[in-house]
């Protein structure tokens, strides 16, 4: 990691016997002069900046490191205490009864709530897999010139909207639509949750999905298309079992993208404590719990602590799934 | 009562300019909790600090806390505006949002079917740590039970109304001051049959709604200085209108 030895410092040698020609002091001496000068200021400037520039990068790379712990470490202290003893662990996750503010008995059964979020994840992906991963291979393959650079423009700004604005959409626009079109009694539910939260995955699917189908080698497009096959087999025989690994990553993250999601699912999901049994239902997710909860609990008391559990299980939801994904990408490039 | 606060602060800013009345909003859940750790100087609550809190108050801030009640706040049922339903008794909505409640459907509080889409109803109720939340289950249900799982939890008292004004078979409750003209509100009496009372600001003032909460603000120990002054202006007509016009009771008749 040392650039000491690089091209940027001059060899001191350089410049030295010009300053000594004292009677000779023309225009060129006099530049030289000058910039022999600079040069041995700028030689000690970066003997000094250039391992305070190192230690400054290796401390934003160690930060990183540092962050993850420190939040593991405060989501746990706050958690600790209810953890070992105070919260029944069976009735957190076989109970799908949440009444942490209860008068007569107050209750933790967060079963519903992860049903929720895998049912509202699971439909998510189920819209977003099949879509993504053919925006995918549609930008990668089948486009080319300004349509595939304007394509991949949009996808970006895609992923650049916020996400309340995504509940805005489901809470105002899908749910009255979804009233109307299926006579559902409530517009905000498990549809229109698993709907946004697929919208807002598409665009990591695409750009990585895109990103791992174009290091797939055409030696390998060429030699499929010399056998003759055609554009599909190509894509399906060729492409998907040589760009694999990419692409489960690019599954993964949308995965990843959808549990973690928080705003825009609370808005639209209906945010009901139940274990839903159709499309149609309201659902209730971890991460809505806590953001809906977690500010007007009183700080150290059971219910705030509990929410904390919840941060927990999410805690080792996405590091199980980011580990995953980044194990196999890695894989990508063993092979 | 975020709302109050943030109109008293402006008008009052605009009457003293030297004086400047931060809100910060989040429950009064938060407010409380605030006022505990001394972040702030007044809490403004639609409920009363419970025992608990009182007593970590007087420990933390060194003396007691004082409740001084501004004005009230009707809880308004809300329906949307196609409902035809025109009154409610707290009895009903006990068996519609209590734990046990026989409630489900419309045509049990006597709306035919087909009216409203659905026959089901939809529940809307606000997340269970809110302020409005914990006053709508004890002015319904009382002390000794909760309300039924599976509502639409909504995130404000806004959020409630307006999801009420998309959903033709949803019910729910606020403030009465975020009436809008997508939705109705109901007549409520205390028993089945009883004849039902508007949540008006008559109503609500004599005490003949039966939904009805006081709105406080909580100072430590006995005011003095900004925050005296700041009290006695809220108490007074000019206070006092803020709240009339905002659609709440206010405290005082001048």
């Amino acid at each position: 990691m040392t650039f000491r030895e690089g091209p940027i410092a001059p060899k001191p040698s350089a410049s030295v016997p010009l300053a000594k020609g004292e009677g000779l002091v023309s225009q060129r001496a006099a530049a030289s002069s000058e910039s022999h000068w600079s040069d041995r200021l700028l030689r000690t400037a970066l003997d000094w900046t250039e391992p305070a520039i190192e230690w400054i990068i290796r401390l934003c790379g160690w930060s990183a490191i540092l962050f993850v712990f420190s939040i593991f470490f405060f989501v746990f202290r706050e958690a600790a205490p209810v953890l070992f003893g105070k919260l029944s662990l069976t009735e957190f996750f076989t109970s799908t009864r949440w009444q942490p503010t209860s008068e007569v008995r107050p209750e933790y059964g967060a079963l519903a709530l992860l049903v929720g979020t895998l049912a509202v994840t699971a439909l998510a992906m189920l819209i977003a897999v099949p879509l993504g991963l053919g925006a995918a291979v549609y930008v990668s393959e089948f486009s080319s010139g300004k349509l595939k650079e304007t394509l991949k423009i949009l996808i970006e700004l895609l992923a650049a909207i916020p996400s309340i604005v995504w509940g805005f959409i489901g809470y105002m626009v899908l749910g009255p639509l979804i009233i109307q079109t299926t006579g559902a009694a409530v517009g905000v539910n498990l549809l229109n949750g698993g709907v946004i939260l697929a919208l807002m995955s598409v665009p990591i699917i695409v750009s990585v999905g895109e990103d791992a189908l174009k290091a797939v080698p055409d030696a390998y497009r060429e030699a499929a298309l010399s056998l003759g096959a055609s554009r599909w087999e190509i894509v399906y025989r060729v492409l998907f079992p040589a760009a694999r690994n990419g692409l489960l990553a690019a599954v993964l993250l949308g995965v990843g993208r959808a549990i973690g999601e928080t705003m825009a699912v609370l808005m639209a999901t209906g945010h009901a404590v139940e274990i839903p049994h159709s499309l149609l239902d309201p659902i209730r997710t971890l991460t809505a719990t806590i953001a809906s909860e977690l500010g007007e609990a009183v700080s150290g008391s059971m219910h705030y602590r509990v929410l904390f559990v919840i941060g927990l299980v999410l805690f080792a939801v996405s590091f199980v799934i980011n580990l995953t994904a980044d194990l196999v990408v890695k894989g990508i490039h063993n092979e | 009562m975020v709302n109050i606060a943030e109109a008293w602060a402006e008008q009052y800013h605009r009457e003293h300019p030297n004086i400047r009345v931060q809100v910060l909003g989040g429950g009064s859940g938060v407010g409380i909790a605030s006022l505990i750790d001394g972040n702030c100087d007044m809490a403004n609550t639609s409920r009363k600090m419970k025992k608990p809190e009182i007593d970590a108050a007087r420990k933390s801030r060194g003396a007691k806390p004082q409740e001084i009640i501004v004005g009230h706040d009707a809880l308004a049922i809300y329906v949307h505006k196609n409902n035809p339903l025109d009154s409610i008794s707290v009895e009903e909505l006990a068996d519609l949002y209590g734990e046990g409640g026989r409630i489900t459907k419309w045509s049990q509080l006597g709306v035919p079917e087909g009216t409203l889409g659905t026959d089901q109803i939809i529940r809307v109720n606000r997340q269970s740590s809110s302020g409005t939340y914990a006053y709508f289950r004890e002015a319904v249900l009382g002390k000794g039970r909760d309300l039924k799982l599976a509502s639409i939890d909504a995130n404000g008292s806004k959020d409630a109304v307006s999801l009420i004004s998309h959903t033709p078979s949803a019910i729910g409750y606020s403030g009465m001051g975020y009436a809008t003209p997508a939705v109705k509100t109901l007549k409520v009496s205390r028993r089945r049959g009883e004849p039902g009372v508007a949540p008006t600001v008559e109503n609500a003032r004599n005490g003949s709604y039966p939904i009805t909460r006081p709105l406080q603000i909580y100072v430590i120990g006995t005011p003095a200085g900004a925050v005296k002054d700041y009290l006695h202006w809220i108490l007074a007509p000019e206070g006092q209108n803020v709240v009339l016009q905002l659609g709440y009771v206010p405290a005082k008749l001048h």
